[in-house]
Protein backbone atom coordinates (compact mmCIF):
# COMPACT_ATOMS: atom_id res chain seq x y z
CA UNK A 1 0.00 0.00 0.00
CA UNK A 2 0.77 3.61 -0.37
CA UNK A 3 1.20 6.40 1.84
CA UNK A 4 0.27 9.16 -0.70
CA UNK A 5 -3.80 9.88 -0.14
CA UNK A 6 -4.82 9.87 -3.49
CA UNK A 7 -7.33 12.70 -4.64
CA UNK A 8 -11.16 12.73 -3.43
CA UNK A 9 -13.46 13.54 -6.22
CA UNK A 10 -16.54 14.99 -4.72
CA UNK A 11 -20.58 16.02 -5.97
CA UNK A 12 -19.34 14.02 -9.91
CA UNK A 13 -21.95 12.57 -11.51
CA UNK A 14 -21.74 9.46 -10.45
CA UNK A 15 -21.91 9.89 -7.16
CA UNK A 16 -24.85 12.11 -7.48
CA UNK A 17 -26.58 9.75 -9.71
CA UNK A 18 -25.10 7.07 -7.15
CA UNK A 19 -27.39 7.93 -4.39
CA UNK A 20 -30.41 7.64 -6.07
CA UNK A 21 -29.55 4.32 -7.30
CA UNK A 22 -29.46 3.31 -3.59
CA UNK A 23 -32.72 4.71 -2.62
CA UNK A 24 -33.84 2.09 -5.80
CA UNK A 25 -37.19 -0.16 -4.63
CA UNK A 26 -38.00 2.24 -1.61
CA UNK A 27 -40.30 4.85 -0.26
CA UNK A 28 -39.44 8.53 0.23
CA UNK A 29 -41.90 9.71 2.50
CA UNK A 30 -43.12 13.22 3.30
CA UNK A 31 -42.85 14.44 6.14
CA UNK A 32 -43.48 17.98 8.32
CA UNK A 33 -42.12 17.53 11.93
CA UNK A 34 -39.89 15.49 13.63
CA UNK A 35 -42.07 13.12 15.09
CA UNK A 36 -43.43 12.45 11.65
CA UNK A 37 -39.96 11.97 10.08
CA UNK A 38 -39.03 9.40 13.08
CA UNK A 39 -42.74 7.56 12.22
CA UNK A 40 -41.73 7.28 8.53
CA UNK A 41 -38.07 6.29 8.78
CA UNK A 42 -39.22 3.00 11.81
CA UNK A 43 -41.57 2.65 8.99
CA UNK A 44 -38.94 2.02 6.36
CA UNK A 45 -38.88 4.91 4.70
CA UNK A 46 -35.67 4.90 2.09
CA UNK A 47 -35.08 8.81 2.93
CA UNK A 48 -37.85 11.65 3.83
CA UNK A 49 -38.59 14.62 1.98
CA UNK A 50 -38.66 17.44 4.63
CA UNK A 51 -41.50 20.52 3.91
CA UNK A 52 -43.53 22.77 5.71
CA UNK A 53 -46.91 21.43 4.36
CA UNK A 54 -47.11 18.39 2.58
CA UNK A 55 -49.12 19.30 -1.06
CA UNK A 56 -52.61 18.73 0.00
CA UNK A 57 -52.53 21.77 3.01
CA UNK A 58 -50.54 23.64 0.30
CA UNK A 59 -53.28 23.34 -2.25
CA UNK A 60 -56.16 24.37 0.42
CA UNK A 61 -54.55 27.01 2.03
CA UNK A 62 -52.96 28.63 -1.10
CA UNK A 63 -50.65 31.38 -1.56
CA UNK A 64 -47.14 30.99 -2.37
CA UNK A 65 -45.41 28.19 -1.13
CA UNK A 66 -41.61 28.33 -0.56
CA UNK A 67 -38.56 26.36 0.66
CA UNK A 68 -39.05 25.53 4.22
CA UNK A 69 -37.49 26.74 7.15
CA UNK A 70 -33.85 25.91 7.63
CA UNK A 71 -34.43 25.05 11.83
CA UNK A 72 -37.36 22.70 10.40
CA UNK A 73 -34.81 21.16 8.03
CA UNK A 74 -32.41 20.84 10.48
CA UNK A 75 -34.40 19.24 12.78
CA UNK A 76 -35.45 16.59 10.91
CA UNK A 77 -31.81 15.75 9.47
CA UNK A 78 -31.17 15.42 13.00
CA UNK A 79 -34.22 13.16 14.39
CA UNK A 80 -33.21 10.53 11.05
CA UNK A 81 -30.38 8.44 9.64
CA UNK A 82 -31.59 7.76 6.32
CA UNK A 83 -31.11 10.63 4.17
CA UNK A 84 -33.09 13.79 4.00
CA UNK A 85 -34.29 15.58 1.17
CA UNK A 86 -35.90 19.39 0.42
CA UNK A 87 -37.55 21.45 -1.60
CA UNK A 88 -36.76 24.64 -3.74
CA UNK A 89 -38.76 26.67 -5.97
CA UNK A 90 -38.32 25.90 -9.48
CA UNK A 91 -35.68 28.17 -10.83
CA UNK A 92 -34.73 28.99 -7.36
CA UNK A 93 -31.09 28.90 -7.10
CA UNK A 94 -30.75 31.09 -3.85
CA UNK A 95 -33.23 28.42 -2.03
CA UNK A 96 -30.94 25.81 -3.37
CA UNK A 97 -27.80 27.19 -2.19
CA UNK A 98 -29.29 27.76 1.54
CA UNK A 99 -30.46 23.87 1.22
CA UNK A 100 -26.93 22.97 0.11
CA UNK A 101 -25.60 24.59 3.40
CA UNK A 102 -27.80 23.18 5.10
CA UNK A 103 -26.65 19.78 4.15
CA UNK A 104 -29.08 18.26 3.16
CA UNK A 105 -29.12 14.83 0.53
CA UNK A 106 -30.81 15.96 -2.32
CA UNK A 107 -32.64 18.65 -3.47
CA UNK A 108 -36.18 18.34 -5.06
CA UNK A 109 -36.51 21.11 -7.27
CA UNK A 110 -40.14 21.03 -7.23
CA UNK A 111 -43.45 22.62 -8.80
CA UNK A 112 -45.33 21.49 -5.57
CA UNK A 113 -43.76 25.08 -4.41
CA UNK A 114 -44.32 28.08 -6.47
CA UNK A 115 -41.77 28.69 -8.92
CA UNK A 116 -39.83 30.80 -8.32
CA UNK A 117 -38.46 31.58 -12.58
CA UNK A 118 -40.53 31.11 -15.29
CA UNK A 119 -38.13 30.60 -17.83
CA UNK A 120 -35.44 28.54 -16.23
CA UNK A 121 -34.57 25.95 -14.38
CA UNK A 122 -31.62 25.96 -11.44
CA UNK A 123 -28.48 24.64 -13.09
CA UNK A 124 -27.79 21.89 -11.42
CA UNK A 125 -24.18 21.11 -12.71
CA UNK A 126 -23.17 23.78 -10.02
CA UNK A 127 -23.77 22.13 -7.28
CA UNK A 128 -22.16 19.43 -4.92
CA UNK A 129 -25.72 17.97 -3.90
CA UNK A 130 -27.49 16.20 -6.73
CA UNK A 131 -30.80 17.05 -7.69
CA UNK A 132 -34.38 15.44 -8.74
CA UNK A 133 -36.56 17.09 -10.71
CA UNK A 134 -40.22 16.25 -11.63
CA UNK A 135 -41.26 15.81 -15.21
CA UNK A 136 -44.94 14.71 -16.92
CA UNK A 137 -43.08 13.11 -20.42
CA UNK A 138 -39.55 12.22 -21.90
CA UNK A 139 -38.59 15.04 -23.55
CA UNK A 140 -38.94 17.25 -19.97
CA UNK A 141 -37.08 14.34 -18.20
CA UNK A 142 -34.01 14.51 -20.55
CA UNK A 143 -34.08 18.39 -20.55
CA UNK A 144 -33.98 18.14 -16.71
CA UNK A 145 -31.09 15.57 -16.81
CA UNK A 146 -29.03 17.98 -19.24
CA UNK A 147 -29.61 20.66 -16.51
CA UNK A 148 -28.17 18.79 -14.38
CA UNK A 149 -30.59 16.42 -12.79
CA UNK A 150 -29.22 13.09 -10.88
CA UNK A 151 -32.94 11.82 -10.86
CA UNK A 152 -36.22 12.37 -12.55
CA UNK A 153 -39.39 11.42 -10.48
CA UNK A 154 -42.96 11.82 -12.76
CA UNK A 155 -45.32 14.51 -11.24
CA UNK A 156 -48.40 13.23 -11.22
CA UNK A 157 -51.12 15.76 -9.28
CA UNK A 158 -49.34 16.40 -5.88
CA UNK A 159 -51.45 16.78 -3.01
CA UNK A 160 -54.86 15.02 -4.49
CA UNK A 161 -54.61 11.57 -3.35
CA UNK A 162 -55.62 10.80 -7.09
CA UNK A 163 -52.84 8.33 -8.90
CA UNK A 164 -55.01 8.74 -12.42
CA UNK A 165 -51.60 11.61 -13.71
CA UNK A 166 -48.56 9.68 -12.10
CA UNK A 167 -50.00 6.79 -14.04
CA UNK A 168 -49.83 9.06 -16.83
CA UNK A 169 -46.53 10.42 -16.82
CA UNK A 170 -44.85 7.26 -16.04
CA UNK A 171 -46.66 5.53 -19.27
CA UNK A 172 -46.00 8.77 -21.08
CA UNK A 173 -42.14 8.73 -20.14
CA UNK A 174 -41.83 4.61 -20.30
CA UNK A 175 -43.32 4.70 -24.08
CA UNK A 176 -41.08 7.89 -25.64
CA UNK A 177 -38.20 5.31 -24.95
CA UNK A 178 -39.96 2.54 -26.47
CA UNK A 179 -40.02 4.21 -29.72
CA UNK A 180 -36.81 5.67 -29.67
CA UNK A 181 -35.41 1.96 -28.71
CA UNK A 182 -37.34 1.24 -31.93
CA UNK A 183 -35.79 4.34 -34.56
CA UNK A 184 -33.18 3.96 -36.64
CA UNK A 185 -29.88 6.54 -35.97
CA UNK A 186 -31.07 9.32 -38.95
CA UNK A 187 -34.69 9.25 -37.18
CA UNK A 188 -33.18 10.44 -34.04
CA UNK A 189 -32.03 13.92 -35.04
CA UNK A 190 -35.59 14.52 -35.62
CA UNK A 191 -36.91 12.96 -32.59
CA UNK A 192 -34.66 14.96 -30.90
CA UNK A 193 -36.22 18.59 -32.46
CA UNK A 194 -39.39 17.05 -31.25
CA UNK A 195 -38.52 15.97 -27.80
CA UNK A 196 -37.00 19.52 -27.39
CA UNK A 197 -34.08 17.08 -25.98
CA UNK A 198 -30.24 17.49 -26.60
CA UNK A 199 -29.45 14.99 -29.16
CA UNK A 200 -26.88 12.88 -27.25
CA UNK A 201 -29.35 12.27 -24.46
CA UNK A 202 -31.79 11.26 -26.60
CA UNK A 203 -29.59 8.35 -28.34
CA UNK A 204 -27.98 7.30 -25.06
CA UNK A 205 -31.90 6.80 -24.39
CA UNK A 206 -32.40 4.91 -27.42
CA UNK A 207 -29.59 2.42 -27.45
CA UNK A 208 -29.70 1.80 -23.39
CA UNK A 209 -33.30 2.05 -23.17
CA UNK A 210 -33.98 3.23 -20.43
CA UNK A 211 -33.30 6.82 -18.77
CA UNK A 212 -29.42 7.62 -17.85
CA UNK A 213 -30.72 8.16 -14.20
CA UNK A 214 -33.25 6.66 -11.39
CA UNK A 215 -37.31 7.19 -12.34
CA UNK A 216 -39.28 7.56 -9.34
CA UNK A 217 -42.88 8.09 -9.75
CA UNK A 218 -44.69 10.80 -7.39
CA UNK A 219 -48.06 12.52 -7.21
CA UNK A 220 -51.23 10.95 -5.50
CA UNK A 221 -49.90 7.49 -4.31
CA UNK A 222 -52.03 6.48 -1.34
CA UNK A 223 -52.08 2.86 -0.98
CA UNK A 224 -49.45 0.01 -1.27
CA UNK A 225 -51.63 -0.77 -4.23
CA UNK A 226 -51.47 2.33 -5.98
CA UNK A 227 -47.53 2.20 -5.04
CA UNK A 228 -47.28 -1.75 -6.41
CA UNK A 229 -48.85 -0.80 -9.64
CA UNK A 230 -46.28 2.22 -10.23
CA UNK A 231 -43.47 -0.72 -9.97
CA UNK A 232 -45.00 -2.76 -11.97
CA UNK A 233 -45.37 0.02 -14.58
CA UNK A 234 -41.78 0.33 -14.94
CA UNK A 235 -41.13 3.22 -11.62
CA UNK A 236 -37.92 2.39 -9.78
CA UNK A 237 -39.42 3.25 -6.44
CA UNK A 238 -42.18 5.87 -5.22
CA UNK A 239 -42.92 8.99 -3.46
CA UNK A 240 -45.17 9.28 -1.11
CA UNK A 241 -46.75 12.40 0.05
CA UNK A 242 -49.60 13.64 1.56
CA UNK A 243 -50.84 10.04 1.32
CA UNK A 244 -49.69 8.68 4.86
CA UNK A 245 -49.93 11.73 7.08
CA UNK A 246 -52.67 12.61 5.88
CA UNK A 247 -54.28 8.92 6.18
CA UNK A 248 -55.76 7.42 9.40
CA UNK A 249 -53.26 5.43 10.35
CA UNK A 250 -49.60 6.51 9.27
CA UNK A 251 -47.71 3.96 10.76
CA UNK A 252 -48.94 1.28 9.62
CA UNK A 253 -49.85 3.00 6.07
CA UNK A 254 -46.09 3.83 5.40
CA UNK A 255 -44.88 0.27 6.39
CA UNK A 256 -47.54 -1.19 4.18
CA UNK A 257 -46.24 0.83 1.25
CA UNK A 258 -43.28 -0.29 2.31
CA UNK A 259 -43.47 -3.71 1.67
CA UNK A 260 -46.35 -3.48 -1.36
CA UNK A 261 -43.24 -1.39 -3.12
CA UNK A 262 -41.01 -4.56 -2.77
CA UNK A 263 -43.34 -7.25 -2.95
CA UNK A 264 -44.90 -5.58 -5.79
CA UNK A 265 -45.48 -8.32 -8.47
CA UNK A 266 -47.02 -10.46 -5.43
CA UNK A 267 -50.45 -9.71 -5.09
CA UNK A 268 -51.34 -11.65 -1.76
CA UNK A 269 -48.62 -9.52 0.30
CA UNK A 270 -50.35 -6.49 -1.04
CA UNK A 271 -53.80 -7.75 -0.22
CA UNK A 272 -52.10 -8.75 3.30
CA UNK A 273 -50.33 -5.43 3.91
CA UNK A 274 -53.73 -3.48 2.54
CA UNK A 275 -56.16 -5.02 5.54
CA UNK A 276 -57.04 -2.74 8.09
CA UNK A 277 -55.45 0.10 7.31
CA UNK A 278 -57.81 2.40 8.19
CA UNK A 279 -59.15 5.55 6.37
CA UNK A 280 -57.08 6.59 3.28
CA UNK A 281 -56.39 10.13 2.64
CA UNK A 282 -59.94 11.52 1.11
CA UNK A 283 -58.54 13.37 -1.79
CA UNK A 284 -59.58 15.48 -4.68
CA UNK A 285 -60.22 13.71 -8.55
CA UNK A 286 -57.92 15.83 -10.33
CA UNK A 287 -60.76 16.29 -13.48
CA UNK A 288 -62.75 18.65 -10.60
CA UNK A 289 -59.37 20.87 -10.41
CA UNK A 290 -59.43 24.27 -12.27
CA UNK A 291 -56.56 24.20 -14.50
CA UNK A 292 -54.32 27.22 -12.88
CA UNK A 293 -54.28 24.76 -9.57
CA UNK A 294 -52.72 21.82 -11.16
CA UNK A 295 -49.50 21.58 -9.97
CA UNK A 296 -47.87 19.02 -12.79
CA UNK A 297 -48.29 21.73 -14.99
CA UNK A 298 -45.69 24.07 -13.43
CA UNK A 299 -42.12 23.53 -15.46
CA UNK A 300 -41.87 23.31 -18.72
CA UNK B 1 -27.13 -29.97 -10.34
CA UNK B 2 -25.73 -26.23 -11.36
CA UNK B 3 -22.50 -27.01 -12.40
CA UNK B 4 -19.88 -25.08 -10.40
CA UNK B 5 -19.30 -22.90 -13.49
CA UNK B 6 -22.08 -21.35 -13.91
CA UNK B 7 -23.19 -21.19 -9.98
CA UNK B 8 -26.18 -20.37 -9.17
CA UNK B 9 -25.79 -16.89 -7.11
CA UNK B 10 -28.61 -14.63 -5.02
CA UNK B 11 -28.99 -10.93 -4.67
CA UNK B 12 -31.07 -9.83 -2.21
CA UNK B 13 -33.62 -7.99 -3.92
CA UNK B 14 -35.59 -6.28 -0.87
CA UNK B 15 -34.21 -2.49 -1.65
CA UNK B 16 -31.18 -0.97 -3.16
CA UNK B 17 -28.69 -1.07 -6.52
CA UNK B 18 -30.01 -5.04 -7.21
CA UNK B 19 -29.99 -4.41 -10.96
CA UNK B 20 -26.42 -2.86 -10.91
CA UNK B 21 -25.22 -6.23 -9.09
CA UNK B 22 -27.38 -8.62 -11.75
CA UNK B 23 -25.38 -6.96 -14.55
CA UNK B 24 -21.80 -7.40 -13.08
CA UNK B 25 -22.98 -11.00 -11.83
CA UNK B 26 -24.56 -12.45 -15.23
CA UNK B 27 -21.27 -10.67 -17.09
CA UNK B 28 -19.20 -13.06 -15.17
CA UNK B 29 -21.03 -15.83 -16.24
CA UNK B 30 -23.19 -16.63 -12.95
CA UNK B 31 -26.18 -17.82 -13.03
CA UNK B 32 -28.31 -15.24 -10.52
CA UNK B 33 -31.57 -14.98 -9.03
CA UNK B 34 -33.41 -11.99 -7.11
CA UNK B 35 -34.10 -13.02 -3.47
CA UNK B 36 -36.69 -11.94 -1.40
CA UNK B 37 -37.97 -14.91 0.07
CA UNK B 38 -36.66 -18.25 2.19
CA UNK B 39 -37.19 -20.55 -0.64
CA UNK B 40 -35.61 -18.24 -3.33
CA UNK B 41 -32.53 -17.89 -0.92
CA UNK B 42 -32.37 -22.36 -0.37
CA UNK B 43 -31.45 -22.28 -4.15
CA UNK B 44 -28.42 -20.32 -4.09
CA UNK B 45 -25.03 -21.20 -3.31
CA UNK B 46 -23.52 -17.34 -2.64
CA UNK B 47 -25.47 -14.00 -2.06
CA UNK B 48 -24.56 -10.23 -2.55
CA UNK B 49 -26.24 -8.04 -0.64
CA UNK B 50 -26.45 -4.68 -2.73
CA UNK B 51 -25.99 -1.14 -1.30
CA UNK B 52 -28.97 0.55 -0.47
CA UNK B 53 -30.77 1.67 2.83
CA UNK B 54 -29.68 -0.81 5.66
CA UNK B 55 -32.25 -0.33 8.31
CA UNK B 56 -34.67 -0.61 5.14
CA UNK B 57 -33.55 -4.02 4.34
CA UNK B 58 -33.27 -5.18 7.87
CA UNK B 59 -36.85 -4.20 8.57
CA UNK B 60 -38.13 -6.24 5.48
CA UNK B 61 -35.89 -8.97 6.20
CA UNK B 62 -37.44 -9.43 9.85
CA UNK B 63 -41.08 -9.26 8.17
CA UNK B 64 -41.15 -11.78 5.73
CA UNK B 65 -39.36 -14.38 7.49
CA UNK B 66 -35.89 -13.85 5.47
CA UNK B 67 -33.79 -12.64 8.45
CA UNK B 68 -33.23 -15.90 9.99
CA UNK B 69 -32.87 -17.99 7.11
CA UNK B 70 -29.83 -15.57 6.14
CA UNK B 71 -28.16 -15.94 9.37
CA UNK B 72 -28.53 -19.81 9.15
CA UNK B 73 -26.73 -19.88 5.75
CA UNK B 74 -24.31 -17.62 6.68
CA UNK B 75 -23.23 -19.71 9.60
CA UNK B 76 -23.36 -22.50 7.55
CA UNK B 77 -20.88 -21.31 5.66
CA UNK B 78 -22.39 -19.86 1.99
CA UNK B 79 -19.89 -17.02 0.56
CA UNK B 80 -21.48 -13.56 1.12
CA UNK B 81 -20.36 -10.52 -0.65
CA UNK B 82 -22.17 -6.99 1.01
CA UNK B 83 -21.37 -3.52 -0.62
CA UNK B 84 -22.18 -0.45 1.59
CA UNK B 85 -25.31 -1.67 3.12
CA UNK B 86 -24.63 -4.86 2.73
CA UNK B 87 -21.12 -4.69 5.04
CA UNK B 88 -23.28 -3.53 7.66
CA UNK B 89 -26.10 -6.14 7.28
CA UNK B 90 -23.02 -8.34 7.60
CA UNK B 91 -20.89 -7.00 10.27
CA UNK B 92 -21.21 -7.71 13.94
CA UNK B 93 -21.56 -4.62 15.40
CA UNK B 94 -22.89 -1.29 14.70
CA UNK B 95 -22.37 2.12 15.13
CA UNK B 96 -25.10 4.93 14.68
CA UNK B 97 -27.34 2.30 13.64
CA UNK B 98 -30.86 3.18 13.32
CA UNK B 99 -33.41 2.70 16.28
CA UNK B 100 -33.72 -1.24 17.00
CA UNK B 101 -31.21 -2.16 13.65
CA UNK B 102 -30.28 -5.38 13.94
CA UNK B 103 -27.86 -7.25 11.62
CA UNK B 104 -27.05 -10.78 10.54
CA UNK B 105 -23.37 -10.30 11.73
CA UNK B 106 -20.72 -12.93 10.46
CA UNK B 107 -17.51 -10.39 10.17
CA UNK B 108 -15.83 -9.83 13.51
CA UNK B 109 -16.20 -5.86 13.07
CA UNK B 110 -17.48 -3.01 13.82
CA UNK B 111 -18.87 -0.81 11.10
CA UNK B 112 -20.26 3.16 11.23
CA UNK B 113 -23.14 3.93 9.14
CA UNK B 114 -22.77 7.22 6.91
CA UNK B 115 -19.53 7.56 8.88
CA UNK B 116 -18.52 10.39 6.35
CA UNK B 117 -21.00 12.50 6.72
CA UNK B 118 -24.22 13.95 4.19
CA UNK B 119 -24.52 13.34 0.30
CA UNK B 120 -21.94 16.28 0.49
CA UNK B 121 -18.99 13.95 1.54
CA UNK B 122 -19.40 10.85 -0.97
CA UNK B 123 -16.75 10.69 -3.22
CA UNK B 124 -14.77 8.69 -5.52
CA UNK B 125 -10.75 8.07 -4.98
CA UNK B 126 -8.08 5.74 -6.34
CA UNK B 127 -7.66 2.60 -3.87
CA UNK B 128 -5.22 -0.02 -3.39
CA UNK B 129 -6.51 -3.60 -2.39
CA UNK B 130 -3.29 -5.38 -2.61
CA UNK B 131 -4.75 -9.17 -2.05
CA UNK B 132 -7.22 -8.99 -4.74
CA UNK B 133 -6.07 -6.66 -7.02
CA UNK B 134 -2.89 -6.19 -8.67
CA UNK B 135 -3.74 -2.36 -10.13
CA UNK B 136 -5.36 -0.01 -7.94
CA UNK B 137 -9.08 0.54 -8.18
CA UNK B 138 -11.52 2.90 -8.61
CA UNK B 139 -13.60 2.93 -5.53
CA UNK B 140 -16.97 4.97 -5.28
CA UNK B 141 -18.08 6.00 -1.72
CA UNK B 142 -21.66 7.20 -1.07
CA UNK B 143 -23.05 8.06 2.27
CA UNK B 144 -20.76 4.77 2.93
CA UNK B 145 -19.89 3.44 6.43
CA UNK B 146 -16.52 2.54 7.51
CA UNK B 147 -15.00 -0.09 9.50
CA UNK B 148 -14.38 1.38 13.01
CA UNK B 149 -12.33 -1.71 14.52
CA UNK B 150 -11.46 -4.86 12.93
CA UNK B 151 -11.42 -7.98 15.24
CA UNK B 152 -9.50 -10.83 15.73
CA UNK B 153 -11.67 -13.39 13.46
CA UNK B 154 -11.58 -10.65 10.09
CA UNK B 155 -9.10 -9.24 8.22
CA UNK B 156 -8.54 -5.54 6.87
CA UNK B 157 -8.56 -5.82 2.76
CA UNK B 158 -8.00 -1.66 2.24
CA UNK B 159 -7.85 0.94 3.82
CA UNK B 160 -8.33 4.92 2.62
CA UNK B 161 -5.23 6.66 2.62
CA UNK B 162 -5.13 7.87 6.14
CA UNK B 163 -5.84 4.58 7.47
CA UNK B 164 -9.41 3.91 7.91
CA UNK B 165 -10.81 0.82 6.55
CA UNK B 166 -12.95 0.63 3.84
CA UNK B 167 -13.28 -3.79 2.67
CA UNK B 168 -12.60 -6.63 5.27
CA UNK B 169 -13.04 -10.21 4.77
CA UNK B 170 -13.69 -13.34 7.13
CA UNK B 171 -13.72 -17.39 6.36
CA UNK B 172 -16.73 -16.97 2.77
CA UNK B 173 -17.59 -13.56 3.95
CA UNK B 174 -16.50 -10.24 2.24
CA UNK B 175 -17.59 -6.73 2.63
CA UNK B 176 -16.63 -3.27 1.29
CA UNK B 177 -17.67 -0.19 2.19
CA UNK B 178 -17.93 0.87 -1.78
CA UNK B 179 -19.51 -0.03 -4.66
CA UNK B 180 -17.79 -1.85 -7.47
CA UNK B 181 -21.17 -2.89 -8.78
CA UNK B 182 -20.74 0.99 -10.61
CA UNK B 183 -17.80 1.25 -11.86
CA UNK B 184 -17.36 -1.53 -14.01
CA UNK B 185 -14.27 -2.69 -12.24
CA UNK B 186 -15.07 -6.86 -11.76
CA UNK B 187 -12.21 -8.24 -9.66
CA UNK B 188 -14.43 -8.21 -6.23
CA UNK B 189 -17.41 -10.00 -7.85
CA UNK B 190 -14.37 -12.41 -9.15
CA UNK B 191 -13.16 -12.89 -5.99
CA UNK B 192 -16.23 -14.00 -4.79
CA UNK B 193 -17.42 -15.81 -7.40
CA UNK B 194 -13.95 -18.14 -6.92
CA UNK B 195 -14.89 -18.52 -3.03
CA UNK B 196 -19.01 -19.34 -4.51
CA UNK B 197 -17.26 -21.97 -6.95
CA UNK B 198 -14.37 -23.39 -4.10
CA UNK B 199 -17.85 -24.35 -1.90
CA UNK B 200 -20.23 -25.81 -4.13
CA UNK B 201 -16.68 -28.17 -5.39
CA UNK B 202 -16.14 -28.99 -1.86
CA UNK B 203 -20.16 -29.93 -1.16
CA UNK B 204 -20.51 -31.80 -4.87
CA UNK B 205 -16.89 -33.68 -3.73
CA UNK B 206 -18.52 -35.11 -0.49
CA UNK B 207 -20.30 -38.17 -1.25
Amino acid sequence: MTDTNPTQQFGSDRVKRGLAKMLKGGVIMDVVTPEQARIAEDAGAVAVMALERVPADIRAQGGVARMSDPDLIEAIIAEVSVPVMAKARIGHFVEAQVLQALDVDYIDESEVLSPADYVNHIDKWQFTVPFVCGATNLGEALRRINEGAAMIRSKGEAGTGDVSEATKHIRQITSEINTLKSMTKDELYVAAKELQAPHDLVAEVASTGKLPVVLFTAGGVATPADAAMMMQLGADGVFVGSGIFKSGNPEQRAAAIVKATTFYDDPSVIAEVSRGLGEAMVGINVGDLPAPHRLAERGW
Amino acid sequence: MVTAKHPKVGVLALQGDVREHVRVLSGLGADVVPVRRPSELDEVQGLVIPGGESSVMDKLARSFGLFESLRQRIRSGMPVYGTCAGLIMLADRVEDASPGQQTLGGLDVTVRRNAFGSQLESFETELSVPSVADEPMHAVFIRAPIVESVGDAATTLASLGDGRVVAVEQGNLIGTSFHPEMTGNTVFHEYFLRRVRAVADTASATP
